[in-house]
């Protein structure tokens, strides 16, 4: 048994565990991460699974990820390039097939060719989408304020939440009011009557939830989408060069630069409490590491119930923490591929091979895929949101063949009768039987498959429940009370312990921005 | 009517938006696609495909040929090795840059010249007296340049003889589509990359051949427009943007020497006699009253003055070839000349002229931006160029 002194001790080395290290590091202290696994990442790493072909196994886009992250952590110098995937292509039933471009006079001529009304509604909903992205978008940068507190660093995050609120006209406000608890459905369902249009709009509003587009409350998380996009131009969505993998390999060079110690193979039994206070943690080898704070990169599950014992916390959060809704719901089928995929639809290599595919052809469709989840089944035929990872970096396939990620949902961490090998491949023939559906190719071409449900998700990336946010974007889960009221800071009962990852506010896809703003309010505590 | 470039039956097809800009007198492409973003991406990540041919060249033959270049260009030229190219401004007497171009060295007394603007009479004027023959072979050689960190595998995929020994600033013979070829390390993209010089009439072959052997490595024919994102993002200059030929100066202000160009490595005092010597050895000597420098805007600040107004922040995503002045407090302390959104770095970036004393690498000055049509002030700050390099560029 060996033991360690540090300022701050990390666990996890996920992309949020690694910026906040970097962070921490960057304030001149010494800091540690511990991973779990040999390899650092957590959900968002980049694997040889196959000889020349590199899955980006879990997350396969960046979506958020802070542009003042990038800038202050200097990520592109280590290596952190995001590329742009410029287009989304939906076939249809139909044989016909809806596009977005990377151009918007050639989209509007795509709506246009299926209906004039939405052509013209696609800007105006748009506009009013990137409005209310910039009234919330804010919030994702700030701390967020408790409104049942009088402290007054709660009571300046409201005024600056208030503030933003207040530029938006009484109308655009009620339509917040109506966003935050519609259902995706009902709100495209206003705008649009094209179902493929419709089908893959609302896909953005259940990524990753136990919900399906008629359930009120998805119509916010569509909102997420367009903050990515206010940022026009200087936007960080895309596909990152060498997958997801190679943004947290940017994120860990950066951090060992700033002095951060990252160890692999490092799982971590228990974090230790004395005096009432947490001072360190066991690996479960018995290695010890002592600290002044512990922050935990893990979800809220395991930050609460599993590292510490529940002796510590008051039984009240205890149980909010037992009642975080963290039901894994999606899947991803990894392909290697000797070809492209050949859709139907629009025949050849394309452009649209450059950006995403999606397999959303209507909102009955997927509403349908999630009744079957809902009992305990994987959709028969699911959501497939699809992006070839080879044709954007060159890198990540052998020359002329081809690596290809499918997002698949529902696929539930609960399946009836638990997941075995059967059941594991019986959802990847469903996937490739709907993925046949429109580009018959597709079978012939898969020269090797990675199948992933919520139960590897948990096994390999340790998420509970497999949940890819570390628990759902749903209202009663966000802001203040992510991941349970009055501890939406990134404090937790237990003094000199943090929540740092994606089930603290803001929450989840590869933002970063819970690793940033804990970091800082580690350093407000006056981290010695 | 302008001219076509050797590579016009192929870059025509394939010029979505019909996007054509000029370029000494020829068409040449501002951007293939609707949008640059991918050809931009290409030169980053994949390899991206340019036509050059319009640079002007010229070839320069004869016992006095090395003597000749040496006489006008500010770098050692007496020193190069067969085989080395050199990057180098040249100066008229009082020490202005008159242009900036390349010459390569093709045999003990074979050099080939390229330079953005016509240096015919100048070479003429210079070589009076000299045993060398000077031909403009700008319209008969067909030029491409393929700038990415792919650049190599292509190449090495089509080309006769393997690049893998070709060292930075350095040409070599091949054949590409068994077509005799000249391939050298350079560009102006400040990443991996090379130049393929070649007979006009057998330029296509050579088109053809790279953009099959690229297929597989996202190869992408690249225009003007994302050319001048990475060469800002290099530090590179562009003639009548970045600075004014001197013979093309009105006014004295307007002319640069090349230490305010940021040249100062590319002149060498300890050499014999050469045009504006005499100039530049008694500006080294005072210090220069501008520098050329990188500036680095604050995003954070150049955000807020978008917030104060409700909107986010809005700038082009191409290079804006327009002059911008930049503050220090209250005064004008010089004029960015280039500046753009840096996909790369997610920075804006400027090269900037600056005067003394705040072109020290560090110094806070204010970039003027136009903000929902009102000038504002965001803050910036004198970094050091090129703002992005590689490792591979040189390797």
């Amino acid at each position: 048994m060996t033991s360690h002194t540090y300022d701050a001790i990390i666990i996890g080395g996920g992309h949020n565990g690694l910026i906040n290290a970097a962070y921490l590091a960057r304030a001149g202290k010494k800091v540690i991460v511990l991973e779990r696994r040999p390899i650092v990442g957590g959900a968002a790493v980049t694997e040889e699974i196959f000889p020349g072909f590199r899955f980006t196994e879990f997350s396969y886009v960046v979506s958020l990820l802070r542009p003042e992250i990038i800038r202050e952590l200097e990520l592109p110098k280590h290596g952190l390039k995001i590329l742009p995937l410029p287009s989304t292509f939906t076939p249809m039933e139909n044989g016909d097939y809806i596009a977005a471009w990377d151009d918007h006079d050639k989209t509007r001529r795509e709506i246009y060719r299926h209906s004039p009304k939405d052509a013209d509604a696609y800007d105006d909903y748009a506009r009013l989408m990137v409005r209310m992205a910039m009234a919330v978008k804010p919030l994702l940068s700030l701390i967020p304020p408790d409104l049942a507190s009088l402290s007054p660093r709660d009571l300046v995050g409201l005024l600056k939440t208030g503030l933003y609120a207040a530029s938006l006209s009484e109308k655009d406000l009620y339509a917040v009011a109506k966003l935050v608890t519609q259902s995706s459905g009902d709100l495209l369902d206003d705008w649009f009557e094209t179902d493929a249009l419709k089908g893959t709009k609302s896909a953005s509003g259940i990524i990753g939830t136990f919900l399906g587009p008629r359930s009120p409350g998805t119509a916010y998380v569509l909102l997420h989408h367009y903050m990515g996009e206010i940022d026009g131009a200087f936007r960080a969505w895309g596909f990152a060069k060498n997958g997801s993998g190679g943004v947290t390999a940017s994120i860990a060079s950066a951090a060992r630069a700033l002095g951060v110690e990252i160890r692999t193979d490092a799982p971590v039994k228990q974090v230790i409490v004395k005096n009432g206070r947490a001072v360190g943690v066991a690996l479960e080898n018995g290695d010890e590491f002592h600290a002044s704070v512990v922050v935990s990169a893990a979800d809220p599950k395991r930050t609460f119930l599993q590292f510490v014992e529940p002796k510590y916390f008051p039984d009240e959060f205890i149980t909010q923490i037992r009642n975080f809704r963290v039901r894994g719901s999606s899947g991803k089928l990894n392909l290697a591929l000797s070809e492209l995929p050949n859709f139907t639809a629009l025949p050849g290599e394309g452009e649209l091979h450059r950006g995403a595919v999606s397999i959303s052809p209507s909102i009955d469709y997927i509403e349908r895929a999630f009744d079957d989840a809902k009992y305990g089944q994987v959709s028969r035929r699911p959501y497939i949101d699809i992006i070839i990872p080879s044709m954007i970096d060159p890198e990540m396939a052998p020359p002329g063949q081809h690596v290809m990620s499918c997002f698949v949902q529902y696929v539930p961490y609960d399946v009836e009768g638990g997941w075995d090998e059967s059941k594991k491949e019986a959802f990847a023939e469903n996937v490739i039987a709907t993925l046949e559906q429109y580009a018959p190719n597709i079978r012939r071409a898969i020269i090797g498959k990675q199948i992933i449900t919520p139960v590897d998700i948990e096994r390999i990336a340790g998420i509970t429940g497999g949940n890819i946010f570390h628990g759902e974007l749903l209202l009663h889960q966000l802001f203040f009370l992510r991941p349970a009221p009055q501890w939406a800071d990134f404090r937790t009962p237990l003094p000199g312990y943090y929540l740092a990852a994606s089930g603290a506010h803001p929450g989840g896809g590869i933002m970063g921005a819970a690793g940033k703003l804990s970091a800082q309010e580690i350093l407000k505590d006056g981290l010695r | 009517m302008l001219r076509t470039t050797p590579f016009h039956p192929r870059t025509s097809l394939i010029n979505q938006l019909q996007n054509w800009r000029r370029w000494s007198g020829y068409y040449t492409a501002g951007l293939y696609e609707m949008s640059h973003e991918r050809e931009y991406w290409a030169i980053r990540n994949a390899a991206a495909l340019f036509d050059v041919s319009p640079l002007m060249k010229y070839l320069i033959e004869g016992p006095d040929a090395a003597r000749l270049l040496d006489r006008i260009v500010t770098r050692d030229v007496q020193k190069m090795s067969i085989g080395q190219v050199i990057y180098t401004p040249w100066c008229n007497a009082e020490g202005k840059v008159l242009d900036d171009g390349t010459v390569s060295r093709l045999g003990e007394t074979t050099f080939r010249m390229t330079s953005a603007d016509p240096n015919l009479r100048w070479l003429n004027l210079n070589a009076a007296g000299m045993d060398v023959s000077i031909t403009d072979i700008s319209d008969q050689m067909a030029a491409l340049s393929l700038q990415g960190p792919k650049a190599r595998v292509i190449l090495n995929r089509c080309a006769a003889k393997s690049l893998d020994g070709l060292k930075y600033f350095r040409l070599m013979e091949n054949a590409i589509a068994e077509v005799p070829v000249t391939i050298s390390r350079t560009g102006y993209t400040g990443d991996l990359g090379y130049e393929i010089w070649m007979e006009a009439a057998n330029a296509l072959p050579v088109w053809d051949a790279l953009m099959a052997a690229g297929h597989d490595y996202g190869i992408a024919p690249a225009g003007i427009l994302a050319l001048d994102v990475a060469r800002v993002e290099a530090g590179l200059i562009l003639i009548e943007t970045d600075y004014t030929a001197a013979h093309h100066a009105l006014i004295e202000s307007q002319k640069s020497s090349p230490f305010e160009l940021g040249l100062g490595w590319a002149v060498n005092l300890e050499k014999g006699p050469f045009n504006g010597k005499q100039a530049l050895v008694a500006e080294k000597a005072h210090g220069s009253e501008w520098m050329f420098v990188g500036l680095e805007v604050d995003w954070v600040g150049m955000e807020r003055l978008f917030h104060e107004v409700g909107l986010p922040p809005q700038i082009s995503p191409l290079t804006l070839r327009a002059s911008l002045p930049v503050f220090k407090g209250s005064a004008q302390v010089g004029y960015a000349s280039s500046s753009t959104w840096s996909p790369v770095l997610k920075k804006y970036i400027a090269l900037a002229h600056v005067q003394k004393p705040y072109f020290e690498i560090g110094t806070d000055v204010l970039l003027e931006v136009t903000v929902e049509h009102q000038r504002k002030y965001a803050p910036a700050k004198v970094v050091k160029t090129p703002f992005y390099e590689p490792e591979w560029k040189k390797k």
